[in-house]
């Protein structure tokens, strides 16, 4: 057994001082129950424009769940969540009512999960997958919609020869590349990533994690990686939030949480995996 | 004693058949879908002396709607004598006492099963078309209550998304019949399965439209005077069936919605769809005004554009 | 005020399976100017990297403080927020070893240009500088559109070089970055390293064999071996 009473208290660190502009995503306080199951307990998420944040923790510990809070699919027991946008600056997003969450959901956040077929209509064409973001939003020219599709599809680094086949006969990776265009479509301030490259080969993996870090680079998008991949976690992410029982343990830049973890369970999970 | 002794009198079914609540309550239903347009309403459909399926959620609609005084016109796929069309006339009539006609412009209730006649009908008529399914969406989700959440929000972009799919595949709208159609800038409606043809005839329309489906128990209306527009996309016009060049073999008559008779040696030939129409002009000569004149040309003018085949 | 002050700079590991503390360096205090260079000296496992990690915080120091003056007012390092020092380290603060991390499908040039990138410049700008810079470190053209992750373990390092040096910084951290260079190489190095110390940049680096930048050296930080246990915390 840990003793955890006389383990050292993970650093706290004096609040931003250099980085003037506010952070972007801001939830504060989330809690969220599942029957008996307490998912999250008291999390606090920032980010800050064109910042990569991590979640990383092993299966149950949360993470999945705080992203499905930041992605609007779900309402948070308790918190408050707010992004920093002209247009939303101030409002709690958890207190709208569902239409207009629903709408501020297509506006604003991007989200690619690790399961394409929570992500995709796999029946439908690619090019209509990407398509269906903008016809939400009252797009109603074929024209505009297929170039939009060749847009993003292209951003993502997917053949256009192959812009009008379903995501079904397509491989995994090439799956995510649609997500990813899909997610894109309407140019969110944020994007959520669901353990994307987790299942796909390694070498395919490596291909779309650079495709995100590009994307990343020349975009300055805000993201937030959820990922049990301490590896994808250290190409992609700045920062990192360690999750365990729905709890955050410990964050800090990535290169510190995995070669000076502070937390014991931390100090666990980085050796365990590297 | 005789065994007639023990039996209770003979009595006489209720006006029209149906009881005076079961009559209340289908006009209010009414009612609520005249004031608002395109929203399904449902309601508690009865057994009637028919099968469900075979018109009955019309039927329902008429006998709430018909008096001694009214003169009812019943059709089936245009035609007034096929055995449908004719029992349930018989049956409207019985019940009722109501008069009947063939001529579409001396009916005050028009129950129809997939046509909406070709002469335009007039301020005051009542035109009732038999539903077989009338949710839009049923292609979008086959979960109702989410159909249901989708009409409130007015989240039809999955319905788009099925237009947008058939242009990349075939380059064009393939919906035949029953094509989905925007009510007074609010609903999509499902209009029965009426040819794309009929669609635009709901537009402005001088009539009041009620469509009715007895065996998913809901009903809509289109009121007069109210905007209809199939979906389209702005650069991608909804077209009507290309009947160019199909000459009725009885009346000669051109750009009329067709039945296609085919032949034994392979050619076809074609017919009125709407039978009532034919007899007219076979009679007379003489019919009121059409939705589509003579070169086919669309009484609202500008309402239905060129065929536009969009690249892909 | 210097451009970077530490005062009683300490760092100790807690080891929480071991229940056990062990102690790098305790109550460092020292100071650097602009365009100084300062050697970390001092025997193996004295905490000389420990030391440069602590700065770049990729380890939290446990104690002490490390002004730093950056162009955006004076911050201490060891207590910074993490957006703050992750700013730093997109602007001011450069950390340079001798290992690169390709990433497949990354030309060469590109790798190189995203610092730059990274700080503001448009890549049309950035990849310009990029050339110059590897043609400087003497990795063959026909390399530069290729991927890294196949080259030799020589051409990898004239590419991390490049790369660790490009963006202007005010402060750099070398962790032994000439160890195993060719002659060539570590000429170049010396150059660039020069150039920088001459436009005013800060350094403070380990380096295995201090008589390859030994021109270069303006004061020496020593550290003494205390790489020991100092008390069980608990049990």
């Amino acid at each position: 057994m840990l003793d955890t009473s006389s383990r050292p208290l993970s650093p706290r660190f004096e609040p931003p001082q250099l980085v003037t502009s506010p952070p972007i995503v801001r939830a504060i306080g989330l809690h969220k129950r599942y029957g008996r199951v307490q998912a999250v307990a008291d999390v606090d998420v920032e980010a800050y424009p064109g910042e990569v944040l991590g979640i990383v923790g092993e299966s149950g510990s949360g993470k999945s769940s705080v992203l499905r809070l930041l992605n609007l699919e779900e309402q948070a027991d308790s918190g408050t969540y707010l992004l920093n946008t002209p247009v939303l600056e101030g409002q709690d997003l958890f207190a709208l009512d569902r239409f207009r969450r629903r709408e501020v959901q297509i506006m604003n956040i991007g989200v690619v999960y690790q399961n394409p077929h929570l992500g995709l209509r796999m029946r439908f064409t690619s090019s209509g997958n990407i398509a269906e973001r903008l016809l939400l939003t009252g797009e109603r020219t074929f024209a505009t919609l297929r170039e939009a599709a060749r847009e993003s599809l292209s951003i993502s680094e997917f053949p256009l020869n192959r812009m009008d086949d379903p995501p079904r006969v397509l491989s995994g990776g090439m799956q995510q590349r649609v997500q990813l265009a899909k997610a894109l479509a309407l140019r969110p301030v944020l994007l959520l990533l669901d353990e994307p490259t987790t299942g796909l080969d390694v070498s395919v993996q490596a291909l779309v994690l650079d495709t995100l870090k590009r994307l990343q680079r020349e975009r300055h998008m805000t993201i937030i990686l959820v990922s049990h991949d301490l590896g994808v976690i250290r190409t992609l992410a700045d920062r990192v939030m360690v999750m365990r029982h729905g709890r955050v343990v410990e964050q800090g830049l990535t290169d510190q949480i995995l070669e000076d973890p502070q937390d014991a369970y931390t100090q666990q999970l980085v050796h365990a995996k590297l | 004693m005789k065994l007639a002794d023990l039996a209770q009198q003979r009595q006489d079914y209720s006006y029209a058949f149906l009881d005076a609540h079961a009559k209340r309550e289908l006009r209010r239903r009414i009612l609520k879908a005249i004031a608002i347009p395109g929203y399904q309403v449902p309601y508690a459909s009865r057994e009637l002396p028919i099968a469900r399926g075979w018109g009955t959620g019309g039927l329902q609609v008429t006998l709430s709607l018909v008096g001694p005084e009214s003169v009812v016109k019943v059709i089936d796929q245009g035609a007034d004598d096929s055995v449908n069309a004719a029992n349930l006339r018989r049956f409207i009539t019985t019940m009722s006492g109501a008069k009947t006609t063939i001529d579409t412009l001396q009916a005050t209730i028009l129950q129809s099963r997939h046509r909406i006649p070709e002469e335009i009908m007039l301020e005051g008529q009542t035109l009732v078309l038999q539903v077989p399914d009338p949710e839009p969406l049923r292609g979008v989700t086959a979960d109702m209550s989410k159909a249901h959440q989708l009409h409130a929000d007015a989240d039809y972009g999955q319905m788009w998304l099925l237009l947008y799919e058939q242009l990349v595949r075939y380059r064009q709208y393939i919906q035949g019949a029953s094509y989905p159609s925007l009510v007074n800038g609010r609903y999509i409606i499902s209009p029965s399965p009426i040819p794309r043809w009929d669609t635009p005839k709901l537009h402005q329309a001088a009539h009041l439209t009620l469509l009715s489906a007895g065996r998913e128990k809901r009903l809509y209306a289109v009121p007069p005077y109210t905007n209809v527009y199939p979906l389209e996309f702005n650069d991608v016009p909804f077209q009507v069936e290309d009947q160019k060049g199909w000459v009725c073999k009885t009346t000669g008559v051109q750009n009329k919605f067709m039945n296609e008779l085919p032949q034994e040696d392979g050619t076809s030939q074609y017919e009125l769809s709407d039978s009532g129409y034919a007899n007219k002009l076979a009679d007379t000569a003489q019919s009121g005004a059409t939705y589509y004149d003579d070169q086919g040309d669309f009484y609202h003018a500008g309402y239905l554009k060129p065929p536009v085949i969009p690249p892909i | 005020m210097p451009l970077l002050e530490a005062t009683l700079l300490t760092k100790r590991f807690y080891i929480d399976h071991l229940q056990r503390e062990i102690e790098v360096f305790s109550n460092l205090s020292f100071s650097l100017e602009s365009g100084q260079f300062v050697l970390v000296g001092g025997a193996n496992g004295a905490g000389k990297s420990s030391l440069l990690r602590c700065l770049y915080r990729t380890y939290v120091p446990t104690s002490g403080r490390a002004l730093f003056n950056s162009a955006l007012g004076v911050i201490d390092l060891a207590n910074a927020a993490d957006v703050d020092i992750a700013l730093l380290r997109r602007q001011e603060m450069g950390f340079v070893t001798q290992f690169l991390r390709p990433r497949p499908r990354v030309s060469a040039l590109e790798l190189v240009a995203e610092p730059l990138v990274d700080g503001g410049m448009a890549w049309e700008q950035a990849l310009e500088q990029a050339r110059q810079m590897l043609y400087s470190f003497g990795l063959k053209e026909a390399l530069w559109s290729a991927y890294p992750t196949t080259f030799s373990g020589g051409e990898q390092q004239k590419v991390n070089l490049s790369r660790a040096l490009i963006a202007p910084r005010r402060l750099l951290l070398l962790d032994e970055p000439t160890a195993s260079l060719d002659a060539a190489t570590r000429n170049s190095l010396q150059n660039r390293l020069s150039e920088l110390k001459a436009q005013g940049v800060a350094m403070i680096g380990v380096f295995h064999h201090p008589e390859d930048i030994q021109h270069l050296i303006d004061s020496e930080i020593r550290l003494t071996a205390s790489q020991e246990e100092v008390g069980y915390v608990a049990d």
